[in-house]
C-alpha cells in the first residue's frame, strides 16, 4: 500500500469504503451511459433494443427546428462568453488592485447572480424586458424577446462567474514580478501586456470555459427570455421532454453530452499543460 | 498598472495624493463597463421584481403598479402556498441529508487514495458535474420511465413494472443525482487537508476506529460538511427543472410555483413576492455559511496586500 494515506481504518472498513465508492461512480455514470446506448437504438420504441443505428441522429439533424436551436445556442454562447470575459476580467482586476468609490457595493453585488436561484433570475429578467420594451416602444422602435434578450441575460450571470474565477487567480499573483518589470523601465501598459496578462491568462481561460459551459447549459433563464422562433437547444429539449421521451431526444442529448465532455476534457488538458509549464519556469 | 510607483519619484507628499487619485480614477474606469452592465441587467431587474411584489393583480391578469400594498406577501400565509414552501424545504433537506450520507464515505475514499490515483478519480467526479445538467435529468427521466430500461429490466426479472416517475421519490433521486458533486467537492477538500496523525494519535490512546472518526475526523471536517450542505440545499430549494421533469402534480415545489405565476396564472405580484422571499432565504443561508466558515474574506485581505504595495497606501477605511 505504498503512497496510501494512513487513516487508521480496519481492513474491513477500507473494503467497504472502496465498494461504496464504486457504487457511487456507477450511480453517476450508469444513467448517462444508458441514455447514450439507447440513442443508437434502431427501434422507435424507447425501451426495446432493436439493433444499432444512426437513424435518430439523422432525423434530429434534419429537423429544421433543432438545427435552428443549435445555431441560436452557439451564437448566444459565443457572444455572451466574449463579452463577459472582457467585462468580468476588468471588474476582477479593478476589485483586486484598486480602491475606488462604490468598490464595496460592486464587490457585494458581483456575487449575487451566482447565489440567487435560476428561476428568480429568470422572472426578474422577464419582467425587466417587458417593462423596458414598454418604455422603448413609446419612442418608436419595436423590440421583442428573442436571441438578443437571451444573450443579454447570459452575459448578466456570466460576468460574475468570470470575475470570481479570475479573482481567484489574481489572489495567488506575485506582485513582485510586476515591480521587477517596472524597475526595468516597462511602461504601465507594457507591464500589463507582457507580465500581468500572461500570468492571469489561465484564470481568464478557465473563466471563459465556465461561461461557455454555463451558457450552453442554461435552460431556465433562456426559457423565460426566449421569444417565438428563437429557442436555444436546451429550451427545445426541455419543452420536448414535457411532451414525452422520443429516440430523437436521446440523440440530441447524446450530442449535448459529447459537446460538454469535450469542453471539460479540453479544459483539463489546458490546465495540465499550463501547470507543467509553470512548474518548469519555477525550476528555472 | 501601478501609478503609485511612478509618481512617488517626485515630491513624495503631493505625488502620493495625486497617485491615489489617479489610481481611483483608473480603478473606476476599469470597473465601470461591467458595473454598468450589472446595474442595468441585474440590479434594475432585482429592484423591479421587488416593486412588483407590492403591486396589485387586476382582474384581467395585468399588473397595476398604482396603489402599493402587501397583499401578495399576506397571500404567502395561505395554506396551499405554505404547504408548497414546506414541501420544498422538506425535499431540499432530504436531498442534503442523502447527499451527505452518500458523499461523505465517497469523499473519504477519494481523499485517502495515493496522489496520482486521486487526480484521476477527481477527474471522473468532475466529468458528470460539468456535463449538461438538463441532459442528466433527462437521463434519469429516461431510465425511470414506466416504459424505460429500468422498468423493462425489473419486468423481465419478474418484479413487475415500477411506477416511480412523477413521485417525490423520483424528484429526490433526480436532485441527489444533480447536486451530489456539490457536496463531494467541499468534503473532499476538507478531508484531503486533514492531518491524519491526529486520528493515529487517537488510536494510540486506545480510541476505537469509530470513536476516532466521530471524535476527531468528523469535527475536523465540519467546514466541508457545512459548505457542502449549503451548496446542495440552496439549488435544491429553488430547483425548477428537476421537479418539472421528474415530478408530478403532487410534487409542486416553490420554483415551479413561481414559474406558474408568470406563465399560466398571470399573478405577477404573487410570483414576485415569492421570488423576493426565495432570494432572501438564499442570502441568509449563504451568509450563515460564511460566518461559520472562519471569515475567510476578512482574514484574507491584509495578507494579500502585504506584497508589492507602498506602505503609505491609504487605509481601506479612509477611502471607502
Amino acid at each position: 500500500m505504498s503512497g496510501n494515506v494512513e487513516t487508521g481504518l480496519g481492513p474491513r472498513t477500507r473494503r467497504l469504503l472502496a465498494g461504496w465508492a464504486w457504487v457511487v461512480f456507477a450511480f453517476l455514470y450508469v444513467p448517462i451511459a444508458v441514455l447514450v446506448v439507447f440513442s443508437f437504438n434502431a427501434s422507435s420504441r424507447v425501451n426495446i433494443w432493436g439493433g444499432f443505428s444512426f437513424q435518430w441522429y439523422g432525423e434530429a439533424l434534419n429537423n429544421e427546428v433543432i438545427t435552428s436551436a443549435i445555431r441560436v445556442s452557439l451564437i448566444v454562447a459565443a457572444v455572451s462568453t466574449a463579452v463577459s470575459v472582457v467585462l468580468g476580467t476588468a471588474v476582477a482586476l479593478a476589485l483586486d488592485r484598486y480602491r475606488f468609490k462604490g468598490r464595496r457595493a460592486l464587490d457585494g453585488t458581483i456575487y449575487l447572480p451566482i447565489v440567487i436561484p435560476d428561476i428568480t433570475m429568470a422572472v426578474m429578467l422577464l419582467v425587466f424586458f417587458a417593462e423596458a420594451f414598454k418604455l422603448i416602444d413609446t419612442f418608436g422602435p419595436r423590440f421583442t424577446l428573442g436571441i438578443s434578450t437571451i444573450a443579454l441575460s447570459h452575459i448578466a450571470f456570466n460576468i460574475s462567474f468570470v470575475c470570481v474565477v479570475v479573482r481567484a487567480r489574481l489572489d495567488q499573483f506575485d506582485r513582485t514580478l510586476e515591480e521587477a518589470a517596472r524597475d526595468l523601465y516597462a511602461t504601465g501598459w507594457q507591464t500589463f501586456r507582457r507580465v500581468t496578462l500572461p500570468l492571469i491568462m489561465p484564470g481568464i481561460a478557465a473563466g471563459g470555459l465556465l461561461a461557455l459551459t454555463l451558457s450552453l447549459d442554461d435552460v431556465v433563464i433562456s426559457a423565460f427570455v426566449a421569444g417565438p422562433g428563437s429557442t436555444t437547444l436546451p429550451v427545445y429539449v426541455f419543452s420536448s421532454i414535457r411532451r414525452g421521451v422520443t429516440p430523437e431526444l436521446n440523440a440530441i442529448s447524446t450530442l449535448m453530452l459529447t459537446a460538454s465532455i469535450t469542453l471539460v476534457l479540453g479544459a483539463l488538458a489546458l490546465q495540465r499543460r499550463r501547470a507543467s509549464a509553470s512548474q518548469q519556469t519555477q525550476v528555472l | 498598472m501601478q501609478p503609485a510607483g511612478r509618481a512617488s519619484e517626485s515630491t513624495r507628499a503631493s505625488g502620493e495624493k495625486a497617485a491615489a487619485q489617479a489610481q481611483r480614477r483608473q480603478g473606476m474606469l476599469l470597473a465601470s463597463p461591467g458595473a454598468l452592465y450589472l446595474l442595468i441587467f441585474f440590479v434594475a431587474p432585482l429592484a423591479l421584481i421587488s416593486v412588483y411584489s407590492f403591486a396589485t393583480r387586476t382582474s384581467t391578469g395585468r399588473t397595476s403598479l398604482s396603489g402599493w400594498n402587501i397583499e401578495s406577501y399576506r397571500a404567502i400565509g395561505d395554506d396551499v402556498i405554505l404547504g408548497i414552501i414546506g414541501r420544498s424545504a422538506w425535499l431540499a433537506t432530504l436531498t442534503t441529508a442523502l447527499c451527505l450520507a452518500v458523499g461523505y464515505p465517497f469523499a473519504y475514499y477519494l481523499a485517502t487514495r495515493p496522489r496520482h490515483v486521486r487526480a484521476i478519480l477527481l477527474v471522473l467526479v468532475m466529468i458528470p458535474f460539468w456535463t449538461n445538467g438538463l441532459v442528466r435529468v433527462f437521463a434519469i427521466r429516461f431510465l425511470l420511465g414506466s416504459n424505460g430500461p429500468a422498468s423493462a429490466l425489473s419486468e423481465s426479472l419478474g418484479f413487475g413494472t415500477f411506477r416511480i416517475l412523477f413521485t417525490p421519490t423520483a424528484v429526490t433521486i433526480g436532485m441527489v443525482y444533480s447536486f451530489l458533486t456539490l457536496m463531494v467537492l467541499p468534503l473532499y477538500v476538507a478531508l484531503e487537508r486533514m492531518d491524519w496523525s491526529l486520528t493515529e494519535a487517537a488510536r494510540d490512546l486506545y480510541a476505537s476506529g469509530s470513536r476516532a472518526f466521530w471524535k476527531v475526523t468528523l469535527p475536523l471536517t465540519k467546514s466541508g460538511i457545512v459548505a457542502g450542505s449549503v451548496l446542495v440545499f440552496v439549488p435544491s430549494f429553488g430547483s425548477y427543472v428537476v421537479p418539472d421533469i421528474l415530478g408530478g402534480a403532487k410534487t409542486l415545489l416553490i420554483g415551479s410555483y413561481i414559474a406558474r405565476q408568470f406563465r399560466d396564472a398571470r399573478n405577477y405580484p404573487l410570483g414576485a413576492a415569492l421570488s423576493v422571499l426565495l432570494i432572501v432565504a438564499m442570502l441568509v443561508a449563504v451568509a450563515l455559511n460564511q460566518r461559520s466558515g472562519s471569515g475567510a474574506e476578512g482574514g484574507d485581505r491584509p495578507r494579500r496586500r502585504r506584497r508589492g504595495r507602498a506602505r503609505t497606501e491609504p487605509e481601506p477605511a479612509a477611502v471607502s
